[in-house]
């Protein structure tokens, strides 16, 4: 692939902190390698903001490989920018070419509270996951492999649930707000496989009640999520949830 | 949403089958008398009841979405662009079902009004095929008609298969035939509904 630089105008969100109004402001990035990703280009902004003694931007990152899902950003209308399965970690710079305008914007919602520029408090994910997202097992030393027989398809396709890696990117696009992508596919993780069956109801019910309880939206079936998700998280899991709440919600005794 | 939307794409199936009986080309004969049928038995009027209680619930469910769904975003996006992810219409269920609302308001004050009062009031029997020519001899009226199940149709194609979704039906080889079901029923139901109209205005059926 051809190597080439680019001039950009950047229009990036800058929120003082969760209480203020934010507000978008322009910036202009010379000679930007192609080969570069969408945050090192951040990285060369930021130190031109520092020489100028001006505040740099922050910026939720971690891994940089593509696998943490702190790399938050809705770029040019697109969460994670204009890839198909991508983080803004793995977005390179040869996506843009020169003299591009590019917005930048923090997720928008009102479970992921700003908390400065493009951070948002994704806490109420954990708050999600602690309501239910997890398995009671023996303590002592770890099973052997396959001692438990596990159909291939279901373990292929708790698998694929577990690929989630909590970005908030369905949330950010979807356009209720909503988390069914994300509760759908840690529902599905353990209640495919039998090591999540001791839980399997009321892990559904109080999942469920705290995403409602953190106030995201409700699902209408637009697909987006599925479509701008960085691991490609099928909305199938978002039947399971919805079947698996049915069940639950119907067999419950409790209140 | 789901369980009433059902209800309602089960109600449009009796709905369009009775009325396509104008095409019969009798001079609405048979039209009329099933008319009559539905409008003077008792399991008509309970289950007709229950069709303005579904829509109604219908109606507040949507409108329970839709502010729940505001407040999950109160900040709006500076720029946006949604068509890269989803299709407008799943995005626009509000506003087509909005439009719907509108439209059922004209369509009520055309035939239900006229038809309870003949039922309730009237000396003679109640010739609503007569009724509607001349209702849809006004072009504007036909028009409106015509894009109301437009609306209906986008409306309806979103919504047969989202409803299975939200039951929690999503497989491999049914979803695929459930799509396909739910577009050829919006598309027959909607063609049946848009020829009533014009074929009247256009004098099609005597």
């Amino acid at each position: 692939m051809e190597h080439y630089h680019m001039n950009l105008t950047l229009k990036v969100w800058r929120q003082k902190n969760s209480n203020v109004k934010g507000a978008l402001e322009t910036y202009q990035v010379k000679n930007i390698s192609s080969e570069m990703s969408f945050l090192e280009m951040f990285d060369v902004l930021n130190e031109q903001l520092i020489v100028e003694g001006k505040e740099p931007i922050a910026f939720d990152h971690d891994c940089r490989e593509g696998i943490c899902g702190m790399c938050s950003m809705y770029i040019n209308g697109q969460a994670h920018g204009p890839w198909q399965k991508n983080t803004t970690c793995q977005l390179h710079m040869r996506a843009f070419k020169d003299g591009d305008e590019i917005v930048v914007e923090p997720w928008r919602s009102t479970a992921f509270p700003v908390v400065k520029d493009l951070v948002v408090n994704r806490s109420s994910f954990d708050r999600i996951i602690q309501a239910g997202g997890f398995i009671s097992v023996n303590t002592g030393n770890a099973v052997d492999a396959n001692a438990i027989p596990i159909d291939k398809k279901d373990a292929d396709d708790a698998f694929m649930a577990a690929a989630c890696i909590g970005c908030g990117a369905c949330v950010a696009t979807c356009k209720n707000g909503s988390a069914m992508l994300f509760v759908g596919a840690k529902v599905s993780q353990l209640a495919l496989l039998p090591q999540g069956a001791p839980e399997r109801e009321s892990r559904v019910l109080n999942m469920v009640a705290q995403m409602d309880k953190e106030g995201f939206g409700n699902c209408t079936n637009t697909y987006a999520c599925e479509a701008e998700c960085p691991k490609g998280i099928s909305v199938a899991n978002i039947a399971r949830l919805n079947s698996e709440f049915l069940k639950a919600g119907l067999s419950t005794e409790e209140n | 949403m789901a369980l009433t939307g059902l209800f309602l794409i089960l109600f449009l199936i009796v709905h369009a089958g009775i009325n396509s009986c104008i095409f019969l080309n009798d001079g609405g004969q048979t039209f009329n008398e099933m008319a009559h049928f539905m409008s003077h038995n008792w399991i008509m009027r309970f289950l007709e009841v229950g069709l303005f209680a579904g829509l109604f619930m219908h109606i507040i469910q949507g409108l329970m979405l839709w502010s729940q769904n505001n407040k999950a975003r109160p900040v709006p996006y500076a720029f946006n662009q949604p068509n890269k992810n989803s299709k407008w219409y799943s995005r626009s269920m509000g506003l087509l079902g909005t439009l719907l609302l509108l439209f059922l308001i004209m369509h009520l004050s055309h035939f239900y009004i006229g038809t309870k009062i003949a039922l309730y009031g009237g000396d003679q029997p109640h010739n609503l095929y007569e009724e509607m020519k001349t209702i849809f001899s006004n072009q504007w009226v036909v028009l409106g008609y015509v894009l109301g199940v437009v609306a209906l149709f986008w409306h309806l194609f979103h919504g047969f298969q989202s409803a299975f979704q939200t039951f929690g039906v999503h497989h491999k080889k049914y979803s695929p035939i459930i799509k396909t079901l739910g577009t050829v029923y919006a598309l027959v139901i909607c063609t049946l509904f848009a020829l009533m109209p014009i074929a009247m205005y256009l004098n099609w059926v005597i």
